[in-house]
């Protein structure tokens, strides 16, 4: 490990998915710039590539880096494991930063755990949210300052755990796609360019890889306005089809629970939530959601969320601007018919209050 | 030619269960007060084993860290085929995070033969997916992470395919392996009756002290600890004495385990208590919906 130290600066791996920058890296330097500003130290991006790292690096500094660490070498073609935690101990050891972040992807979660292992160093998985604060260790008089608040739900969804390390440094911490904000580049940024030589010689990767394909999402939920999500109180992978027909009309795209995607109902690139994707639309609509934490980790900064649940004790209602409590079997059919004809007093009844001169005829 | 596996298993908490009076103020869970039940990807990892076992030759060894009642997880091991169940269980590797608990297990593995170790991908605890990885790192195996099938294993050369959630690759390495297995990789075996029938007797050292401790608590000292090694003794004699090791037993340095050994600490510990959400609330009906989706409208959130 290295020494515990006040001026080390914040890291972020960033993470490049067939030439481009994955979004989770750049949303990572977006809150790793508040951390490192309210730590009064520089934000690092370490960046490992084949070649043509000076490209990717200016674009880096232009999301708020202000030092790239740039390692170039055939080896780091293609990710695996030896070879790219190889070159961050050597950068952690040489420079010593405080906190290193990863995005927790497949290649974080399979790089961020061995570097943390090699340098007997803390991390914390899958946090929803990361602050600096100060810490007093039980049975301690000394108070422990400025240090990673890391923050994830933990124990089936029951508790939110802040979780600190303050004597094996770096800290080190995985943070999912679309939790933090991305941040808006600015084109006259520029950041400084660090290059490092990886140890590389004699060293043979032992595992080779004979061939890979990337499959292309069935959805972008981080795009969509709005979001029709079931989860198991949907009931049956047959009912989940109004969930699709209510995403339908309304042009949106169609989430889903962890527990709707254990169920299989619905594919896991459906997923809304702690494991799943975050998401941020104008409208959420949860279906027969109960709402554990992990799920309303996920959701709960819609703009607007709407709750169809039969138990109106469900934790989901705590989040909901809008709530029916009802069987979805039955709302949504209704639903869908208000939404095809744009709500029109005469066709579905009277309304609860009187009209007003302008409505009925609005929108549709 | 066969390949020593040694699967590394756990004991959790039932994790739709849990409520705030099985947290500690020290923000650990109270395991004893839960449900247990074997960590499912476990159980693919442990049937990956006993697939190349079959296939192969070999042995198949299982290894938990827990409480002496994680011995459950080894009896369930055992009634699907393992060969061998080892328990490392020490009061002193209490709160071990991940770092500490790899460290702990990678001690054990050291002193048993393994060609390729197995973990399944994450515990539904801890949810971290960590120990496998770091495990992987102290033993100095080549990690093979999201492993979804077997493709080829031949003269020691493992050919796998990986399932990245956005994609696949084909890898080969040679051995040693350690490998995290997905849910999606197989479907595990499920107990066979002969086995079950043998191996419920199994119990590891601290169950029979424990089950002494209640039967004869009359006895003195002596009398509880030679009645404890005749039954361990007997039960060795029918291969039903689950191997019991402490942090001792595996040469583990105590500044590596437990609270002591784990750079990751509690902060705090946040019930969620959740108030009634200040929602409008709008009935099930034809007239209720309609002026719900009028409202969504005229805001311009939908239409």
């Amino acid at each position: 490990m290295i020494e515990v130290n006040r001026r080390g600066e914040v890291w972020v791996f960033v993470e490049q998915e067939g030439g481009a920058l994955a979004e989770v890296s750049l949303e990572l330097l977006g809150k790793g710039r508040e951390l490192a500003d309210t730590l009064g130290v520089p934000l690092g991006a370490v960046l490992l590539t084949v070649a043509d790292g000076e490209t990717t690096a200016t674009r880096l500094g232009q999301y708020g880096a202000d030092k790239i660490y740039l390692v170039e070498h055939d080896l780091l073609r293609h990710y695996q494991t030896a070879a790219y935690a190889r070159a961050v101990c050597e950068l952690v050891t040489a420079w010593s930063p405080q906190v290193v972040l990863y995005g927790a992807t497949a290649l974080g979660r399979d790089l961020a755990p061995t570097v943390a292992s090699a340098l007997r160093c803390g991390l914390t998985a899958d946090c929803t949210d990361l602050q600096i604060g100060d810490h007093t260790p039980p049975g301690s008089k000394e108070l422990q300052k400025n240090l990673l608040l890391q923050i994830r739900p933990a124990f089936g969804g029951s508790i939110i755990a802040t979780i600190v390390n303050y004597d094996r440094w770096p800290q080190m911490a995985t943070v999912r796609e679309g939790v933090m904000v991305m941040p808006q580049p600015d084109g006259r940024r520029r950041a400084v360019l660090v290059r490092h030589a990886a140890a590389f010689d004699g060293f043979r990767p032992p595992l080779a890889i004979l061939e890979s394909e990337r499959r292309p999402k069935k959805v972008n939920l981080k795009a969509a306005r709005v979001i029709v999500a079931g989860g198991a109180g949907v009931g049956d992978k047959a009912s989940f089809r109004l969930i699709w027909e209510l995403a339908n009309c309304l042009g949106g795209a169609v989430g889903a629970s962890r527990a709707a995607i254990d169920l299989g109902f619905v594919d896991k690139d459906h997923q809304v939530g702690q494991t799943g994707t975050t998401v941020r639309p104008a409208l959420y609509i949860a279906c027969g959601i109960s709402g554990a934490v992990q799920h309303r980790a996920g959701m709960e900064e819609s703009a607007k969320i709407l709750a169809i649940n039969t138990d109106p004790s469900a934790p989901i209602f705590a989040v909901a601007h809008y709530g029916i409590v009802g069987d979805l079997r039955v709302v949504i059919p209704k639903l869908i018919r208000a939404v095809r004809s744009g709500a029109k007093a005469e066709e579905l009844g009277e309304p609860l209050a009187p009209p007003a001169a302008e409505a009925g005829g609005a929108g549709g | 030619m066969g390949y020593h596996c040694v699967v590394c298993v756990k004991q959790v908490p039932d994790t739709k269960g849990i409520t705030g009076e099985a947290m500690r103020d020290d923000g650990t869970v109270n395991r004893a007060a839960l449900p247990a039940i074997f960590n499912p990807e476990d159980l693919n990892a442990l049937e990956m084993a006993l697939a190349i076992r079959d296939g192969h030759g070999g042995t198949v060894t299982v290894v938990t860290m827990g409480l002496p009642k994680a011995s459950d997880v080894l009896r369930e091991s055992l009634f699907r085929g393992a060969d061998r169940a080892v328990l490392i269980t020490d009061r002193r590797a209490a709160g071990s995070d991940t770092l500490a608990t790899s460290y702990i297990l990678a001690c054990t593995v050291r002193r048993l033969e393994a060609d390729i170790v197995l973990c399944g991908r994450q515990a539904i605890d801890g949810d971290t997916a960590q120990v496998g990885p770091q495990l992987a790192e102290k033993l100095s195996f080549t990690l093979v992470t999201y492993l979804e099938q077997l493709l080829e294993l031949r003269n020691r050369t493992l050919r796998a395919r990986r399932n990245l959630g956005h994609g696949w690759e084909i890898v080969e390495t040679e051995l040693p392996v350690l490998a995290t297995v997905l849910d999606s990789a197989n479907t595990p075996r499920p107990p066979a009756a002969r086995r079950v029938m043998k191996f419920k007797k199994a119990r590891c050292r601290s169950e029979v002290e424990q089950a002494i401790g209640r039967e004869l608590a009359a006895a003195s000292d002596d009398e509880r600890a030679a009645e404890s090694a005749r039954r361990c003794s007997a039960l060795a004699g029918r291969g039903l004495l689950i191997e019991q090791w402490n942090l001792d037993d595996i040469g583990a340095d105590l500044a590596w385990c437990g609270f002591k050994g784990s750079p990751t600490k509690v902060h705090r510990v946040q019930s969620i208590v959740l108030a009634g959400g200040a929602y409008r609330e709008y009935p099930a009906s034809d007239p209720g919906v309609a002026q719900l989706v009028r409202e969504l409208i005229e805001d311009h959130t939908i239409g």
